[in-house]
This record gives C-alpha cells, structure tokens and sequence, in this order.
C-alpha cells in the first residue's frame, strides 16, 4: 500500500516536473495561492473583492448564453428578449441571472471601494491598485450603460438617449461628437447594433485585463487590513509575515463561506423578486421602445442615480455634464488628497469620520434624489448633497492634515 | 367620512403601488388580486379571449403555455379558449388585422404581454373599470386612468355607462372624486369587480408565466445553499482553528 | 488524550469536512450547469416551427418530384410511376442494405422494398447520410450501365436508388433517412406525425 503510493508520489512528482520545466505552474500557484500571506484579521469588508470576481464569472457564463438568442436589432430585440425569458428552455433564469447580477456588481464593486475609503487601501504603496480599480469601475459604468439599451425597451431607449446627448454639451465638437457615437441622427438600430459589439466583446476583454492587472498590483504589493499595517514588517525566520495566513487554504475557506451567503441573497433576488420592484428591472422598460414617445419620468436604473442627481443639481447644460464627469472622477485622486499619516479609519481622528460618514450620506441620498422628479425641494437637496460629496474630496487635503490620529499598534489586532 | 376614508384607501393604494409603480400619478385602487388562485386564472383567460382577444394581440404567449399556467388540458384549452388559432403552439394573435385597426382608432390596439409587468395589476382593474361618459370623444367615452384613450368602451354591456364627477382643486383644476351609474349593465358592480380583478389577473399570469416556478424552484436553491454554508462554515472553522 | 490523539481526530474532522464540502460544492456547480446546456435544446419556438407539415401529393404527376421542409430540413416526395417501382429490381444486388435493416433509418412501416407506406409514394430526407449535403435527384436510366435512377450526392459521389437506398462502394454508409409521416386524406400526407396509417 504505502509502496504503490509512493510510486504515484514519483510519477506525480515527475509529471509535475515536466509541466514546471516548460509552464512556471508550480511557481505561480505558490506566489499566488498557497504562499500567498494576506493578513489574518481580515473581517467582511474583505469579501466584495472576491464577491466582484464571483459576480464577473456569472455575468460572462450567462451573458455568453444570452447572446447565443439575442438578436441585436432594433427590429427584434425586444422579442428577442422575451424569446429568451417565454421559449428559450431555462432562458428565463438565465436572463434573470444577467439582469440581477448587472445590479449585484454594482452593489459588490461600490462596498469594495468604500472599504478601501475604510482602510485607506489606496494610499502609499497601493496607488496603482486604486487607480486600475477606478479604471475597472469606469469599464463597469460603460459596460452596463451599453448593455442596458440592449433589451431596447423604453427606459433603454430614452435612457441611452438622455445619457448619449450629455456629450452634447462639449463645446464646439459636441453634436458632432453625439452623431458620431450614435452613428445615426437619433439612437437607432445601428447605435443598438454597435453597443452590443462594446458589450459583448471590446468592453468585457478590456475588463478582463484590467481585473488581471487589478491582481498582480495588488500580489505583488500585498493586501491591506483593517489596521492599516503592513505586515510584512514583522516575519517568522521562514519569511512568512507573523500577522499573515496562506490565501488557501485559509481565505478560501473563509470566501467560500461569504460567496455562500452572498449566492444566498442573488438567488432570494433571482426566484423571488426579479424585478426588485422595479429597480434592478424597470417597469417601463417592458414596454418596447417607442421613438415618438418619452415614458412620464425617466429615471436611470439605481446605480448610476447618484452622478445623475449630480448633473441635475446644475441648471446649465455643460456645467451639470462637466460636474458629473468630475464626480466620477475625482476619487482616482484619493492617493493624493488624502494627506493622513495613518491608513485605517480605526486610528483617525473625529474629523476624518464625521466626513467619511458625510460622504456616505450624500452619496446614498444622492441616490435616492436621482430617482425623483427634479423639481421643488429635491433639487435643493440634491445641491446641497452634491456640495457635501465635492466637498469631502477637495476639502481633503486639509482635514486629513489637522486631523488628529491614534497611534498605530506594531502588530495587527486579532482575537482568534 | 366617507370622504376620510375613501382618502385612507387612496393612501394605501398609493403605498402599495406607489414604490413600484411611481411613474403613474393617479391614485389607483387595489385590485386584490390572490396571483394562486387558479379558478380566477380560468375565469380571466376566459373573459380576456371573449372580450380582449377580438382587437389586442399577446402575440409572446403561446396558448399551451397559457394552459400550463390554467391547469388546463389541451381538450379543455381548444374547445374553451382558442378561438383565433389552429394548434396549441401557436401565439395569441388578434382576430382584427392590425394595420385595419390603426386605420380606424388612429394608433393599433397593444400587445398585451406584458402590459401587467409595464403598468401593474391595479392598473388594469383601474382601466377596465375606468371608462366614463364624454361627449367630446369620438369615442363617446374617456378612461380615468389613460386619459385620451382611443379604446371603446367594449365592456358596456357588462359594467353599463358611468358619470364622473370631477371637483376642483384650490387652483381650479378639474379633481377626479368619484363615478355615479348612468345606465345599468347585466352585471351588478361586485361582479364587474370580479371580472375585472380576474382579467387583470390573467393579465399578470402571462406577463410572466414562470412565475409560480421559479418561486417553487427558488426555495430547493435556498435550501441546498443552507446546507452548503452549514458545511463550509464547519470546513472554515477547522482550518482556522490554529490561527492564533 | 495526549496531542497525538488530538492532532489525528483534527486531521480526521478536516478531512471529512474538505471532502463534504468539494463534493457537495461540487454538486451545486453540477446542477448549476443543468439550465446553461438544456438551454441549447430546440426552444419553445423551434418546437412549434418543427410540428408536422400536410403536404398536398393530389397534382403531383407521377414520376414528378417536389421538395418541402419538416424542422427545417429538406424533405423529397416522389410519385413513382409504375416503371420507376419496377427498376427498384433491378438495382437489389448493387446495394448496402437492400431490406432497409438499419432500424433508425426509417419507421417500421417502410421496412419494404419501397421504404414507403405506399408503394407509389416516396417520402426521404434529402439528406446525405455520409455528411449532411443534399442530394440531386437524377431519375434517368444511365449513362453509367449500374445506374437506374436516384439520388446522386454531388459533394463526394454517393448513390441512392429510387427507394433512397444506398449504393455499395460510396462513402454513404446507411439508406436515406425516411421521415415519420402519415396519410391524413387520400391524397395528403403530413410529415412529422407518425401513426402509420395509410
């Protein structure tokens, strides 16, 4: 018995070998995997990372199933979506899958940003991570706003309508700059047809990219935690950092649990509430598009509300486009305007709490604005939450300076 | 009272509906509707076939899907409800050509696959019990909640004609308050009621025909994940139980 | 209990519990798979569109042919006339499968010389069984001396004879595929419905 094992240990052993001589294997599991060290008291902040990827998988599986009975046109679309969720065996859940899980990324990928607000993820040595993060994000805007006109529905169609025309606003090139992206002098079969060539191919690859980037920065700098602390500042005679376990088996098994739970409440979605009332799924949006006329209130869908709220706010047409555009921006340069000396929120001072907790709410609130009429006192809110949200990034640099923070611990904080 | 109440209900109704259907700003009444009871089911798709099917498509519905949803055999489905088709696979389609009914209501009739998930199931029974006497139209009638609509009264000799009398509000506009009985019809208003709660239902029923599926499927999925997250929760704490 | 005996009931317990949970993980992924390749069946749609089709012979002439589609695949009815019935003799020692042994190759009614439920009418799928080209009918006698009339596939040369049976010596390996298909009148036949009545 322990002989024929042994024998099979050698031959694996030789196999190995072989694959490792021609495919660093061996290497790149270790470097990535089983001797990766990623901090031991990472608490459940730490799971949208993994949850984002899990998200990313479902979109493409089903998204490939999708196509496969989508017809990009202006003439089928819209039946062909209904094909799928009536005639296609299993389309219904698939398609479910699909729409449920554009909603899921973007609540996944906003809490994975706000814990790096958290624990100051973004700062010195990790700006690189940020930023490819960022650009992952500005990936993801693009991605859903093109798969969004796609069911060619009537909130597709007038959304894509209102957001296209924002382009509008650029002076001098602006309505040359709109027909150029629409390829036609109104949204139509052919900007359908070119938004699902963006969906399904240029915009998936270039997110698939950036995600691998996204990784290596981050293996080759090493994770954050919830201390701040880095942990490779203290190691074991081996070189392992004290503070840090493997990625597998010890992460794996603590993400294996999260990505349970989270499959739990995509499924809770999925089965029982598809349209989460009218918010994942909008209900004009079974309407067929109708180019002769706007549905009574246009809202986007919920996650691109509150930069929509933000363009609202202006009551000139480029300022509110170009104030927009500076909301998604600015947060690629929280490296810089963050001026603190120490990473996690646990060890800021009051100051840099009462604004995180501000921003939180004017981004939440915001939101909420962007789905109301814009009109009476919604727009006022919608200022003055807008003026909070600019505020808790320019006004950065300052406060982060005057704040007064704790001392960092040497060690990171676990209660096993 | 009457008024006070009648403001309560408004309320609730717009409580109701209004998270999921805000884009509607007319208050609309709860239709009731229980989505399980099949016996509705049948009586809608009867009404909807009867009544509905001579001008409005469901042209997404194949009508041995809408029997699956029925729990009807396929002898009780061609005998009772398929009067525009020849075999079961086939979709709903209206029995007036589509581009004749353009000519004569200005705009074809919609499809109604989808209108319960677009507008609502209150929606529906608000509309069918909406019409009003209006002279000005050329229909002779005006709804309450699709005002301008270029639909007849069809259902007159059902529910009968209704007044509507409007109020006004402080800025003088003209305020929907209630509907007064003009002409009786062969229904009493508790079975109009029904019938438009039924068809509203039935509505709902193809608007989404996996429905009752994936709720049945939905709770097997949760069940089988509570069982993987008790063992992976197990697995999770083994590992980590020489982390200190 | 010394740390022994403590470390091997641990390694035991993880044990058991990395196997629980990869095989019952792995079931969940299993079943997940189910809806992604049973979407890939024939939908709702091709299922409607593949139903039976009524084919009208009653203006056929006899030895005239006409071409029409059951699940979009291409299906010949030939009226053969009496001499064409009569060459089917003739061609019996040249062929693969002269009785029509290969059961999936036609419904057990046209387990005959004809491979029809009438003699006079021949209903197969105009479809090579080596790779799927569609064959050319070409139902004179000649100029090749074994050939008496049939189906010839243009793209690598195989023969079938009048009764869609295969030729020896082509790449062809089995007779032409004869359809379900009925007489629903004298002179109706629906293709796709398959109570061998006649």
């Amino acid at each position: 018995m322990a002989r024929v094992e042994s024998e099979l240990g050698t031959r694996r052993a030789a196999f190995m070998k072989w694959i490792d001589d021609r495919f660093p294997f061996t290497e790149t599991m270790r470097y990535h995997i089983t001797e990766y060290y990623a901090s031991k008291n990472f608490n459940w902040w730490y799971i949208f990372g993994v949850l984002a990827m899990v998200v990313l998988v479902i979109q493409i599986v089903s998204g490939i199933f999708l196509t496969m009975n989508y017809k990009p046109s202006a003439e089928e679309a819209f039946a062909s979506v209904e094909y799928i969720m009536r005639d296609v065996e299993w389309g219904w859940l698939i398609r479910y899958m699909h729409s449920t899980g554009a909603s899921f990324f973007f609540i996944v990928v906003y809490l994975h940003m706000f814990r790096a607000m958290l624990y100051g993820s973004y700062q010195k040595p990790r700006e690189l991570i940020w930023i490819i993060g960022m650009l992952i994000f500005f990936v993801l805007f693009a991605e859903a706003f093109a798969g969004y006109l796609l069911p060619w529905g009537q909130m597709s169609y007038w959304g894509a309508q209102v957001i296209i025309s924002l382009f509008g606003a650029i002076p001098g090139i602006g309505e040359t700059l709109v027909e150029w992206i629409r390829g036609d002098y109104a949204i139509s079969d052919i900007t359908l047809n070119r938004f699902f060539a963006l969906h399904v191919i240029l915009l998936p690859l270039a997110f698939i990219a950036l995600v691998f980037l996204h990784i290596v920065a981050l293996h080759h700098v090493g994770s954050n935690n919830p201390d701040g602390i880095d942990i490779k500042e203290h190691k074991d005679p081996d070189g392992k950092p004290l503070d840090g376990v493997a990625f597998h088996p010890y992460h794996t098994s603590k993400d294996l649990v999260g990505i349970i739970v989270f499959l739990m409440i995509f499924s809770a979605v999925i089965f029982f509430a598809p349209d989460m009332g009218g918010y994942f799924l909008e209900h004009a949006n079974f309407e067929p598009a109708n180019t002769m006329a706007t549905p009574e209130h246009i809202a986007p869908v919920w996650y691109f509300t509150p930069f929509y709220a933000i363009l609202r706010a202006v009551p000139d047409k480029l300022w509110g486009a170009v104030l927009m555009g500076a909301a998604v921006l600015l947060p690629v340069f929280l490296p810089w305007l963050d001026r603190s000396r120490v990473r996690s929120i646990r060890y800021r001072g009051w100051i840099y709490k009462l604004a995180l907790t501000l921003f939180v709410i004017s981004f939440v609130t915001l939101g909420w604005l962007g789905l109301q009429p814009a009109e009476g006192v919604y727009v006022l809110l919608a200022r003055i939450f807008s003026i909070i949200y600019f505020a808790y990034f320019l006004l950065m640099p300052y406060y982060t300076t005057i704040d007064k923070t704790k001392p960092v611990p040497d060690r990171v904080v676990y209660h096993g | 009272m009457a008024d006070a109440k009648r403001r309560l209900t408004a309320i609730v109704a717009l409580l109701a509906s209004g998270l999921a259907f805000g884009a509607t700003d007319i208050e609309l009444e709860p239709a009731g509707n229980d989505p399980d009871n099949v016996n509705s089911l049948q009586r809608g798709a009867r009404n909807f076939m009867n009544y509905c099917a001579g001008c409005h498509s469901a042209k997404y519905v194949r009508y041995n899907t809408l029997a699956r949803g029925l729990e009807l055999s396929e002898d009780q489905l061609v005998q009772n409800l398929m009067f525009n088709a020849q075999k079961p696979f086939e979709t709903i389609q209206a029995s007036m050509r589509m581009d004749d009914a353009a000519r004569w209501f200005g705009q074809p009739p919609p499809d109604m696959s989808l209108i319960a998930r677009a507008k609502g199931t209150d929606y529906v029974f608000n509309f069918l019990k909406g019409f009003y006497l209006d002279p000005e139209s050329p229909t002779g009638v005006d709804n309450r909640v699709l005002p301008g609509t270029s639909m007849p009264h069809v259902l007159w000799e059902l529910q009968g004609f209704q007044q509507a009398i409007f109020t006004e509000d402080e800025n003088g506009n003209p305020v929907f308050d209630r509907f007064e009985p003009a002409t009786a019809g062969s229904m009493s208003a508790e079975e109009y009621d029904e019938f438009a709660r039924d068809t509203g239902k039935v509505l709902q029923c193809i608007s989404e025909p996996i429905r009752s599926t994936r709720r049945v499927l939905g709770v097997w999925v949760l069940m089988f994940l509570v069982v993987f997250w008790i063992i992976a929760s197990m697995l999770k704490k083994q590992i980590w139980k020489d982390v200190t | 209990m010394t740390d022994d005996v403590s470390d091997e009931l641990d390694r035991n317990r993880r044990h058991f519990l990395t196997v629980a949970t990869v095989v019952v993980g792995g079931a969940g992924v299993v079943a997940a798979t189910i809806p992604f390749i049973a979407s890939l069946k024939p939908s709702a749609r091709a299922q409607a569109l593949g139903a039976p089709v009524e084919v009208p012979v009653g203006n056929l002439e006899p030895g005239e042919m006409v071409r029409v589609m059951w699940r979009v695949r291409l299906v010949f009815v030939l009226r053969r006339d009496e001499e064409m019935l009569a060459r089917l003799e003739s061609t019996t020692a040249l062929l693969r499968d002269p009785e029509s042994a290969v059961a999936e190759q036609q419904p057990e009614f046209a387990v005959n010389q004809y491979r029809s439920l009438r003699p006079e009418y021949l209903v197969v799928e105009g479809s090579c069984t080596h790779l799927g080209c569609a064959p050319l009918p070409e139902f004179q006698v000649g100029p090749a001396d074994d050939w008496y009339g049939g189906f010839f596939c243009p793209c690598h040369g195989s023969r079938f004879d009048l009764a869609g049976r295969v030729y020896k010596g082509v790449p062809a390996p089995t007779n032409l595929r004869v359809p379900p298909y009925r007489f629903i009148r004298e002179d109706v036949i629906m293709i796709g419905s398959d109570t061998g009545t006649a």
